[in-house]
């Protein structure tokens, strides 16, 4: 095995605020391959979308403290100055946002958009990198695309708007993609459409993606591995398969359970997680989720979850202090019965 | 003057009471009008957001209503609540014809239909306290309920799993989960005999969902409420309601008992809906099960909808018929009862996985065959 494409080792990202300070990120590593599609999941607030506005250097650094390393490719990116972080930005690492409408700017064409970045990093002449934009246009699915490259993103649906992001996004051929959000604000018949196209594209282009949501449907539909994130910290890792059946954390089992499918039993009532997510201003002390696990009582030593803060999600060990028989007998024989 | 409509007497609420109809829609029809032109403004078209709907709820009853953004769902329930008066069409409830009554004669029903909207955080007034909040309806409606009002929103805060000392408390105190309970216990404080959900879990977090779903489900059973339930996430509404209507711009294609439609679809459409939900499948077998419809493009415009059936410009099974005559909403024979379907070649009633899959966006058929012609030449 070569170096994976993208190394996050043990990232804190902290913000000051008027209240105090934020917690965003907590103890964060995982890695990403080529070719290959990191899905992170997890609610408002768990942290997934600061980690990768940090990967691209887009945080405020007056505000933000980030400690730990990013690594692209070997290229230390927490430490990397602005104008190396601008080279990288849509050519090596590019961002496929949840609202295609605020992204695009109203006052220039799509076209003209799409064609930037290609002219910035690849030194193309106007024309040139027109043409460029013109394909890319009609390989993501825009009808009569030399015609609708003239056009401005108002003059778009939801659906090309998106579409046109994808365009841009892939027209330097970049080696990581991070998608935040990318199908949130479509309908599900046009969700359908770009999931797939983001896969077809990905087997041409052999990026590697990182694509985060709250949808475990989505996740399950796109990633080759999941990382499930809560208050800030992975709290489950694994290939998708693993984590999606055969869970081995109580917020997985939660999320999983919370949830109704178009298969499930009807006449039984969704088992929602208790609580809400608590306010990173002032975690919970020990582990995160005790405060709305409904199984912190089962592990050994009485108050361990409320003080001792469990290790790490690796992509063996979910981050909980339950033993790993205690995991295992708990989703056979308590939640995948449940699961209908 | 019109007579004032006056309501049959109360029923006590039993399960003798089921089945009988609470609210009729026959035909509801409302157009926006488009303006346009200078100097002059005129009306230069129609936004014909919905277009003849027939639909019934019975007392008691939980009815689904899907579709994507654009197709009328949302107006439809603004109807229904008259927050918007029809442009043609007529809304029943009751017996009584409330399509076009006045603000008077609206009074007594006004009680009997509550909503509750999508985002918990515009729908609250954030000047208010909780305690005024719920207890508004009431002071409205001049309604003195035995003990006071404040007894009865305590009752009302418990019923919806607030704390009832939260009582004086401002909106922005709460989570998002927390405020849309503030809103279930605002619609319920009259004792409503039908509430119209627009998008109720919508904008919340998945973990939050659940309570407020399970809440709602609570409260229906509990109280017998009627629900019309709006949304566009396909797997809630058929968690919530027993039949489920869905709309394409403007018009109800097909119309059933939640198994029918969710197993036993009929129209291309529905089809098209289904296959594109994302689903985590939790057995270990791959999933060759569900079959795979993509669509080109997006929906098209209200303003100029196709002629005859509306998704034809998107359907693969399109023919002449379909662009000369609008299919009828009827059971088509394979049907079970009470399911309805609009179209002239409707699809077998099943979801599974067909021989080849439905792939209409070009962009997608593109890739993909270029994918599996560089597989056929690998081996």
């Amino acid at each position: 095995m070569s170096t994976p494409l993208l190394s996050v080792r043990d990232l804190h990202v902290s913000f000051k605020t008027e209240d105090g300070v934020v917690r965003a990120v907590d103890r964060l590593s995982f890695d990403l391959d080529r070719g290959r599609t990191l899905g992170i999941v997890g609610e408002s607030g768990s942290g997934k979308s600061v980690t990768n506005l940090t990967v691209l250097g887009l945080h405020n650094p007056m505000f933000t403290t980030v400690e730990g390393e990013i690594l692209l490719d070997g290229q230390e990116l927490t430490t990397a100055r602005e104008s190396e972080l601008e080279k990288l930005r849509g050519n090596k690492v590019a961002m496929i946002f949840q609202d295609p409408l605020t992204a695009l700017s109203p006052y220039y064409t799509v076209g003209r958009q799409i064609a930037e970045p290609y002219m910035k990093h690849n030194g193309a002449t106007k024309k040139d990198a027109w043409e460029r934009a013109v394909e890319m246009l009609g390989k993501v699915g825009i009808p009569n695309p030399r015609q609708r490259a003239k056009d401005y993103p108002h003059q778009f649906s939801g659906g090309m708007r998106q579409r046109a992001m994808i365009a841009m996004a892939l027209i330097c051929d970049p080696d990581l993609l991070i998608a935040d959000e990318p199908t949130t604000a479509l309908d599900v018949t046009v969700q359908a459409q770009i999931l797939d196209l983001l896969k077809d594209l990905q087997r041409e282009f052999g990026s590697g993606i990182i694509f985060i949501t709250h949808d475990l449907g989505v996740i399950a539909d796109m990633a080759d591995d999941i990382m499930v994130m809560y208050a800030g910290s992975a709290v489950e890792r694994g290939t998708t398969a693993q984590v999606l059946r055969s869970p081995r954390h109580p917020y997985t089992w939660g999320l999983l359970n919370s949830m109704p499918r178009l298969d499930s039993d009807t006449g039984v009532r969704l088992s929602p997680i208790l609580g809400t997510p608590p306010s990173l201003l002032t975690p919970p002390s020990g582990c995160r989720f005790h405060p709305r696990c409904a199984f912190a009582d089962r592990v050994a030593g009485a108050g361990r979850c409320t003080t001792e803060r469990p290790p790490p999600a690796t992509d063996r060990a979910s981050a909980c202090h339950l033993t790993a028989d205690q995991k295992r007998t708990i989703f056979i024989e308590e939640i995948k019965p449940r699961l209908g | 003057m019109k007579e004032d409509l006056v309501l049959p007497a109360q029923r006590t609420q039993g399960p003798g009471t089921d089945g009988e109809r609470l609210l009729e829609v026959k035909g509801l029809t409302k157009h926006f009008p488009v303006k346009g032109g200078f100097p002059i403004r005129r009306t230069v078209g129609q936004v014909q957001a919905v277009d003849g709907i027939d639909l019934t709820v019975h007392t008691g009853e939980s009815f689904g209503l899907v579709g994507e953004s654009g197709c009328g769902k949302s107006t439809t329930g603004r109807l229904i609540t008259r927050l918007m008066e029809p442009t043609a069409g007529t809304v029943t409830y009751r017996g009584r014809d409330i399509s076009h009554a006045s603000r008077k004669q609206l009074a007594p029903i006004r009680s009997e239909i509550q909503m509750i909207f999508q985002d918990p955080y515009s729908s609250l007034n954030p000047r208010q306290t909780v305690g005024s909040i719920i207890s508004g309806p009431m002071e409205i409606n001049g309604i003195d309920p035995q003990g006071g009002r404040e007894k009865r929103v305590r009752e009302l805060l418990e019923i919806v799993g607030l704390n009832p000392e939260h009582y004086n408390r401002f909106p922005h105190e709460f989570s998002g989960g927390q405020r849309q309970r503030i809103g279930v216990a605002r619609a319920l404080a009259l004792e409503p005999k039908l509430i119209v959900a627009d998008e109720p879990v919508s904008a919340l977090d998945v973990s939050i969902q659940a309570q407020v779903v399970n809440l709602l489900q609570q409260v229906q059973n509990d109280l017998g409420i009627a629900f019309l339930f709006i949304a566009h996430d396909l797997a809630i509404v058929r968690h919530f309601s027993q039949r489920v209507a869905v709309m394409y711009l403007g018009k109800i294609i097909e119309v059933g008992d939640r198994d029918s439609i969710y197993t036993r679809p009929r129209h291309p459409y529905t089809h098209a809906l289904l296959s594109a939900v994302p689903e985590v499948s939790l057995t270990d077998e791959e999933t060759g099960g569900r079959e795979r419809i993509r669509l080109a493009g997006d929906v098209p415009s209200p303003i100029s909808p196709p002629s005859g059936c509306r998704f034809r410009t998107r359907c693969w099974k399109a023919r002449d018929q379909c662009a000369t005559e609008e299919p009828a909403l009827v059971r088509i024979s394979g049907n079970h009862e009470g399911h309805l379907t609009a179209c002239h070649f409707p699809e077998e009633p099943t979801t599974e996985g067909r021989q080849e899959d439905i792939v209409l966006d070009p962009a997608l058929a593109a890739l993909e065959e270029a994918a599996s012609d560089d597989g056929e030449e690998r081996a």
